[in-house]
Order: structure tokens, then sequence, then C-alpha cells
């Protein structure tokens, strides 16, 4: 069945086995004005995010609101909880669970810190986890570079640089030229 | 050409201009790929990792058996009573909580620091600390008396209208230690990812190539993913530095904002904390030990990561042994009876066995690390480790007993007497740790292997030797110099 329905194409990946191959391969493609491509590498090589030109993530700023909003909800959550003491609309009481401790008071800022920093803490990391997991579209388990059998050594030894065919500037013929000109090891043909 | 002297190109060479790589014998991305998971690739688990498992597994089985005999009859199988009704539980509590600081502490702090040493240690000692957190957060668990009312302990919304205490250093625990657990449970899964798509794409059986490719997410080793992770793992470490130094300062909180003589210390939370890093890296050290016999890892975990532990513990075990020397002090100085009393008490007391068991192990052991012989010597520092564990253990007991046996009032003092089940139980919590450590060393990435390929030279992407090693390339002279070193 797969002879008669011609497969469509991924994308074209070069093979390095150096870290400065595709360092200095991803700044040619970069250079080259391709959008459409990706470094497939066992570990964060240094420097090789900027020589691809990809600009710096959100996530930080995702980790500060997520933090923000921790901190409040332990305010919240323990004002609501053992300090509250209001009418609402003069009517109905609205009275948090109080503990009268030695008379201290049931609004005590100080004893608050421990469990709002904590929970700061603990919103922050959540959205620093859930958050990389979101912004990189993980859990996929469906892709056609993980279904390539050679792309596997990308999580142990190899690096691969891709270049997709939905870039508008591809033309498999073309590219394949350009990629032999950075000196890969293969050249490899990845179905969609 | 030069001669080469025996104190040159020696792993635990102070001048780093002489010290060969962090990780031995490879010069190449996959053979440390092979080396490492060469444990997990096996198709069978060496005999001793069968043997110790049994054991473990059956000390896990009496912890369960302990429990279910606690909840049926009841806390007072326990040695806990009038006056010390806080006995071994949360002795074994805090126990653990410090065991489980020094992940934490090298995935962190020591990543903040930049100390590349910490990626051969750092994936273990993570999975030890969430353990270890395991085993501590059992004993308050238990330690409720109805366990099935446990769920009070938590914020949640019920039909008696009735809300947990917020000022009170108890629910701070719980947010404490639950706070601590999740985010060290997600440091430690965020790092085992892309070791995890590793373990995925060698994956020789179905069952195996499923199970690790679903916790695997989906990790392709895109740089564009990279570049998030990286943020998201700076942040993390970020975060949980002062976490880990937060958690035991809460813990202590628990004694400190008591009123009881010998727990009412503004030193407590440093002192808690540094101990708490001090046992963290005893224990690191005792499973290390172990761990790259038998699996293997000698080219990973070198002498040297060993010996900069040792300074660690010589360090953090001198802060213990000052903050010690600074409570008595204090109790002296503050000119106050019942503090005075119940230091001199603690020493020359009926604990006071007890007392100095705790100050020999704590302080005194770790003096021998000044000597580098002592921190190049594999018997001498697994001995040590073990030292470390048992005083640790006795800190807290002295804490928590003394002051709670001889308080302020001679008729309500009492001497406080554990059960065969108190000993039972706290021996049970090591197999139930041994337990999860054994399963995670034969199925799970036991070195951070993306981490370790980053700190090659080769790894280096300008390889215009910014490396000192490149400059100076380990020679076969070389590196069998060193080798006998170890």
């Amino acid at each position: 069945m797969s002879q008669d329905t011609p497969k469509k194409l991924y994308g074209l990946a070069a093979e390095f086995t150096t870290t400065p191959g595709i360092y200095h391969a991803a700044e040619k493609v970069n250079e080259a004005g391709y959008k459409w491509f990706d470094c497939l590498v066992p570990f964060p090589v240094h420097g090789l995010d900027r020589a691809m030109g990809v600009k710096m993530t959100i996530l930080p700023i995702l980790v500060f609101c997520g933090g923000v909003a921790g901190f409040l909800a332990a305010c919240v959550l323990q004002i609501f909880t053992n300090s509250l003491e209001v009418d609402l609309w003069a009517l109905v009481p609205v009275v948090g669970y109080q503990f009268d401790v030695s008379g201290k008071p049931l609004l005590g800022a100080a004893a608050f810190v421990p469990v709002a920093f904590e929970m700061t803490v603990l919103f922050s990391a959540l959205t620093a986890v859930f958050g990389t997991l979101f912004l990189n579209k993980l859990p996929m388990f469906y892709h056609p570079t993980l279904k390539h059998p050679a792309l596997a050594r990308a999580t142990d030894d190899r690096f691969y640089l891709v270049i997709e065919a939905c870039d508008p500037k591809f033309s498999k013929a073309e590219v394949e030229a350009f990629l032999s000109t950075l000196e890969p090891e293969s050249i490899i043909e990845l179905d969609a | 050409m030069t001669t080469l002297q025996s104190n040159q190109f020696c792993n635990t060479n102070e001048d780093p201009r002489n010290r060969p790589q962090l990780i031995r014998n490879h010069t190449d991305f996959g053979s440390v790929t092979d080396d490492i998971l060469k444990g997990n690739d096996a198709a069978r688990p060496p005999k001793s990792w069968w043997f110790a498992l049994a054991i473990s597994f059956s000390m896990m089985s009496m912890l369960g058996v302990l429990i279910g005999y606690l909840i049926v009859t009841g806390v007072g199988v326990w040695g806990n009573n009038n006056p010390v009704m806080w006995g071994y539980p949360i002795v074994n509590f805090v126990f653990w909580v410090g065991i489980g600081h020094a992940g934490t502490l090298i995935s962190a702090i020591l990543f903040l620091f930049r100390q590349k040493w910490r990626t051969a240690i750092n994936r273990f000692a993570e999975a030890m600390t969430i353990f270890a957190v395991i085993c501590a957060g059992t004993f308050p668990g238990i330690h409720v008396g109805r366990v099935w009312l446990a769920y009070w302990l938590f914020p949640i919304p019920n039909q008696m209208d009735m809300w947990p205490q917020f000022r009170s250093p108890l629910l701070w625990d719980v947010f404490a230690v639950g706070t601590y657990f999740t985010v060290s449970l997600l440091f430690w899964y965020l790092g085992m990812i892309p070791d995890l798509a590793t373990m995925r794409d060698r994956a020789t059986t179905k069952v195996k190539q499923i199970a690790y490719g679903v916790f695997a997410v989906g990790w392709r080793g895109s740089m564009r993913h990279w570049h998030r992770y990286e943020r998201a793992y700076l942040l993390l470490a970020a975060l949980a530095t002062p976490l880990v130094l937060s958690v035991h300062s809460v813990v202590s909180f628990d004694f400190a904002v008591a009123q009881l003589p010998g727990w009412h210390t503004t030193i407590f939370p440093p002192y808690f904390v540094a101990g708490a890093i001090f046992s963290g890296f005893a224990m690191v050290m005792t499973l290390a030990i172990p761990a790259r016999e038998l699996w293997g890892l000698k080219n990973f975990i070198t002498m040297r990561h060993l010996e900069n532990m040792c300074k660690i513990i010589l360090f953090t075990g001198s802060l213990v042994g000052f903050a010690y020397s600074m409570e008595f002090f204090i109790a002296w100085y503050s000119g106050e009876l019942y503090e005075s009393f119940t230091f001199i008490n603690r020493a020359f007391g009926p604990y006071g066995w007890a007392y100095w068991i705790m100050v020999s192990c704590n302080v005194v052991t770790p003096q021998i690390f000044w000597f580098k012989k002592a921190r190049n010597s594999i018997v001498i520092m697994f001995t040590a480790s073990l030292f470390v564990n048992v005083g640790m253990w006795f800190e807290r007991f002295v804490i928590v007993v003394t002051s709670l046996a001889n308080d302020f009032l001679p008729s309500s003092w009492g001497i406080f007497e554990p059960t065969w089940v108190d000993v039972m139980t706290f021996f049970g919590s090591f197999g139930l740790f041994m337990t999860f450590f054994l399963l995670f060393i034969r199925y799970l990435p036991v070195l951070a292997i993306a981490e370790l390929k980053a700190v090659m030279p080769a790894a280096d992407p300008h390889g215009h030797g910014h490396s000192y090693n490149e400059m100076t390339p380990e020679t076969d002279a070389q590196a069998a110099l060193a080798e006998e070193d170890e």
C-alpha cells in the first residue's frame, strides 16, 4: 500500500557528529533565511539556540505570574479561613474559623508569611514545569522525527539539523544542495 | 620532556590545571550513554541487587505490618507518653526530612554556583530526597492517631465548616514539606525527561518502549525545546534554593515557636538547615559509594566527587558543632535558670549518653576530613558517613526527648522509653527508602546523562580550547596515574 500512495515529505535532516558542526550549520541555515528548521541534539549545546535565532522564551514572565497568583491565593486562603469577619451587604455574616489563642490577633500577618512563601514557590514551580511542557507542545507522542530509526541517535550521540518542507523557501533539490555544503555526515529524508 | 610526578595530574589535585576531566576514560558521547545505562540495559540485575532488594522489601513489609498494628490498636503501641508526647515519630520525621535536603541542595544551589561536578551525583541525590521525604511524611501521617482523619491537615472545605489553624507551625510544616516534595519531584522529573527519551530510543522490548515513551512525553531533543527547558531548569533552581532553606527552618519552628527550654531559641532555623545538609550529604555518600561500585559508575562518580562531598561534610559538620557550642554559650549567657539547666541536663543528665554520641559522631568524626588521606580513602569516608547518619538521628532524639522529659516542673518530669514497635518502625522506614532506591537505580537513568555530556570538552561548540582539558589532553600515562590514585 505504501508503494501506490507517494509519501509526503516532512523535511530533510542533515546529520552531524560534532557540536561545532551543528553550531556552524545552524548559523548558516539561520543566515540563509530559513524559518522552519530545528536542531535535534542529545544535550543543550551551548549557544546553539542563539545561533539558530531562537527568541527568548516568555517562560520567566509566566513563572512570575504564577508566583504572584500563589502569593495571592495563600493570602486569600489564610485570611478567608482564619480571620474574616464581615457582614455581606450588612446582612449575611461571613465568618472564618477563628481560633482564639491567648488573645492573639486573628489577622496576624507575620504568622501568615511561611504559608504565603511556600505557596508562592509552589505555584511558580508548577508554572515553570507545566509552562515548559505547554510551550513545547508536549506531550506529543507522534512526530515525524521520532519515526525515522536513524534519528533515534539524537538522544544519544548525533546532532541533526532538520529543515521542514513547510518552510516557504523549501524546495527539495535546493535544500539538499544547501545542506550538503554544510558538510554533514549524511542527509536523511523524513516522511511526514 | 618533563617526567610525570606522581602528584601531578591527580584527580583530586587542588590545582585545576593538573586535574583530568570530570568524566574519566570517555571522549565520545555514545560511550557515555552506554556506560551509564549498562546496569539498566543488562537483562538481569546482579545478584547483589536481588539480595539487597529482598532485605529492603522485607523491612518495608515489616513497616507496613507495624503501621497496620498501630492503626488497629492505637498510638499506645509506641513509647510516647506524658511528658514525652513526641517520641520516635517526630525524631524520625525530622531525621528523614533532613536527609532529604542534600538532593535539592546539589541540584539547585550547586547549579546556581556553577559547580559542574554536581552533574554526576544530582540525579540520585534528588531521587534520595524524594524517597526520604516519603519516609518523613509517613511519620506525622501515622502520628496523628486517627489516621483516617489525616486529611484534616489540609485546608479542604468540609461539612463541619472547619479550617486548619494557619498560625500554627505544625500547619506551616504541612505546607513546607508538601511544597518541598512537589517541587523536588517536579525538578527530578523535568531533569529526567531527556534521559527517559534516551532510554526509550534504545529500549529493546515493547513494554520498555511504551513505559519509557509515556514518561518521556515525546521528547525529541529539539533545540527549541531545550531552550525553554534550560530556562525552566534555571528558574526551578532559583526557586528551590530559598525553598530548601525554608523547609528545615519551618521544621525548626515546630520547636522554636514553643516555649520549652532547649527549643525556644532563635538559632534553630540556621542550625537545623546546616544539620540537614550535613546529614543529607552523609546519606548521599553512604549510597554513592556502594552504588558506584555495584553499578560501575567510577568513571563518573570519581574520587574528586567524593572528596568534594567530604569537604562539604567537614564544613557543615563544623557548622553544626558551632551551633552546639553556641547553644550552650547562650544558655549560660542569658542567665536563664531553666535554659541553663536544660543544657547541663542534656550533657550530664539521664540522656547524657545520647548527647555524647551526638557530639562524637557529628562534631568529632568529620574533623578527620581535614586530612587528604581520609578524604581519599573509601573505607574512612564510608565509615564516617555512617557515623554521621547515626549522630544526626541522635541529634534529633536529644532535641525532642530531653527538652520534653525535663521541662519547668520537676514534678512532671519523666523518662522516655521506646517500645519494640518504635524501634522496628524506624528500621522499617529504611526498608521503604532502600526499596525505592534500588528500584530507581535499576529502572531509571541513575545519572543525568544529558547534563554529563554537556560538561564534556567535546560539548563545546566553539572548539578552540576554552577548556583547559582540551589544551592538555589526558595521555595514557596520566590516565594510568590517576587511576592508581583511586
